[in-house]
């Protein structure tokens, strides 16, 4: 129901977002969404592909630290007001949000937004009584 | 459980009067046998007669690694060659190597010793010992192998390496000892992790770990890892090789065979002796050693003398745990620091194999340290909140431990160079300058 996200420990330094993305390539992942956050030090990036299981041990293999996490993909409408809705609704659930990056859709009216929460469940729960529509890993495959 | 109980838990006052006879035999024996001695002993002027407490050992002049290799191969033996039935070597890092020699009543004497370790491991006649330490010029393999005959062991002399055969070998023998290097050991735990086998098969009950310093929590790690108690054993083969001194079951440090083997605590910097409890350089005398003697040997080791009795009712004196070599001091800000005080840090906090570079740069006028820490899987967080406080946990801790402020980096796997294993744990860029003022 999730969406599977791989997350990358990176130094930061030059060359070293272009050498995972290149692994990545030559393995023939296709990058859907990702986000970077980082330090002064270091770097986490965040990735969603197609196939998380086969990237997670790909990058392992080739020596980087590597996790896999989950988050929500959470569908709001393309217009203004459409995130802060459903921040409101998150906000009012006393439900925290530890970081959140955009999934490029192909539908005209709705947009995706990842989530990360503590609690998945608990986050999915609220936005779905609300008639908020959460999708799963399947989004992917989409395009 | 003792081998030799007479020696072992003699009074410590009759031990001083056997080690005086002995102190005072052995300088005759070096001063009339071996030239370098009569030199030295000379230029100090100091003649055999002169030693008559054990205090008088203050007095004599120390002996270096650089003493050994000046004197290659052969020039400290104090017995003809013909009376020699063994040498080993151990591998100079850099040109020739260290030869030592032993003769017939040596090799006894090592047997006698490394029969004390195992039992001071709780290792009996019925055990059966796998000895992973590697065979050839290298004390330790032959030497735990002498000691482990000499109990009536049921000695498996496998040699270091091939690890999958040597948990075949575990599981079919019914292996209850393994004697071979922590870092060793470590790794056969992981390969036995990694191979699915039921714990069930392995009846490993206690582990001789020595030929490297380790610490208490990489001992723990190992201890859950193969369920298995694990032993510190204490050798260099300058001295005779592993049989020098061992823990025993109730972890208080390790017991010094001190009939053998008169250790001293010194500073490395004045030569000066030390009070038992302060940290130091040990130096040993070997007293009883016929081929190869030595006079006050500097091994280069950091530790503390303790004289207070062990439960266990030996009586010998024993050492702390290694703490370093004077040779990885690094010395910042004016404080000592040891690598192994930032590996004990970083295994606390639960890296299982810490791989980690200390940085010591000058700043204007003050010393900086950075320690380099390499982010595991195992401690790899995907928030950047969680990492930061990791961060500042190493530095806090590692700050509590060393006295002095650090900066904390952590970087990818596989940063930190590795080389045959033993990772290079120091830069220290303050050489660089120096050399630098130095040529201009």
């Amino acid at each position: 129901m999730w969406v599977k996200q791989i997350s990358i420990f990176l130094e930061n330094k030059s060359g070293r977002l272009a050498a995972v993305t290149r692994l990545l390539a030559d393995h023939g992942f296709n990058i859907r969404a990702l986000s970077i956050a980082d330090t002064s030090d270091f770097g986490i990036l965040r990735l969603i592909v197609n196939d998380p299981a086969r990237a997670y041990q790909v990058l392992k293999d080739a020596g980087f630290t590597v996790s896999e996490t989950e988050v929500l993909a959470v569908e709001m409408p393309d217009r203004p007001g459409g995130l802060a809705g459903v921040l409101d609704l998150l906000n009012e659930a006393g439900i925290n949000i530890e970081y959140l990056y955009a999934f490029v859709s192909k539908s005209a009216e709705n947009a995706l937004v990842l989530l990360k929460v503590e609690n998945l469940e608990k986050a999915a729960g609220v936005l779905t009584a609300n008639g908020v529509t959460i999708q799963g890993h399947n989004i992917v495959h989409q395009i | 459980m003792y081998w030799n109980q007479e020696m072992e838990c003699m009074p410590p006052e009759q031990r001083r009067k056997l080690q005086l006879e002995r102190l005072q035999k052995l300088v005759r024996r070096v001063y009339e046998n071996v030239p370098h001695y009569q030199r030295v002993f000379r230029k100090a002027g100091i003649r055999p007669d002169d030693v008559q407490s054990l205090d008088d050992l203050a007095n004599l002049p120390f002996t270096t690694k650089d003493d050994l290799r000046r004197t290659y191969p052969f020039g400290l033996f104090a017995t003809p060659l013909k009376n020699t039935v063994r040498v080993h070597a151990s591998s100079g890092t850099t040109g020739k190597p260290t030869v030592v020699g032993y003769t017939r009543q040596d090799v006894d004497t090592w047997s006698e010793v490394m029969a004390r370790t195992l039992s001071c491991a709780g290792v009996k006649q019925d055990d059966i010992i796998q000895i992973a330490y590697g065979y050839g010029l290298f004390t330790g393999g032959l030497g735990v192998h002498y000691g482990a005959e000499k109990i009536g062991c049921t000695v498996v002399p496998v040699s270091v390496g091939n690890t999958k055969r040597q948990i075949m070998l575990m599981q079919d023998f019914g292996t209850t000892v393994l004697a071979c290097t922590p870092s060793y050991a470590l790794h056969l735990a992981e390969v036995l992790e990694d191979l699915n086998i039921d714990r069930s098969r392995i009846r490993l009950r206690v582990g001789v770990f020595g030929a490297e310093p380790w610490t208490r929590q990489l001992g723990r790690e190992i201890e859950n890892k193969l369920n298995i108690v694990a032993i510190d054993i204490f050798g260099l083969s300058e001295i005779i090789g592993p049989g020098v001194a061992s823990e025993c079951l109730y972890n208080t440090g390790l017991h010094i065979f001190d009939d053998h083997f008169l250790p001293e605590i010194i500073d490395p910097q004045t030569g000066k002796q030390l009070p038992p409890g302060q940290e130091g350089e040990l130096v040993i005398t070997t007293l009883t050693k016929e081929a190869f003697p030595l006079i006050r040997y500097r091994t280069r080791d950091i530790t503390a003398l303790h004289e207070e009795s062990c439960p266990c009712g030996r009586t010998h004196v024993r050492m702390s745990k290694i703490m370093g070599r004077t040779d990885d001091m690094l010395i910042i800000r004016g404080v000592n620091v040891f690598p192994s005080q930032v590996e004990s840090v970083l295994l606390e906090i639960g890296h299982a194999e810490p791989h980690y570079l200390l940085v010591v740069d000058r700043r204007g006028p003050l010393d900086q340290l950075e320690v380099w820490v390499e982010v595991s899987e195992k401690v790899f967080a995907d928030e950047v909140r969680r990492l930061e406080t990791l961060e500042k946990t190493i530095q806090r801790e590692i700050e509590g431990t060393l006295g002095i402020s650090v900066k904390v980096k952590l970087v990818e796997p596989k940063t930190i160079e590795r080389s045959q294993g033993k990772a290079k744990r120091v830069i220290d860029k303050r050489d660089l300058h120096n050399l630098h003022n130095k040529t201009k």
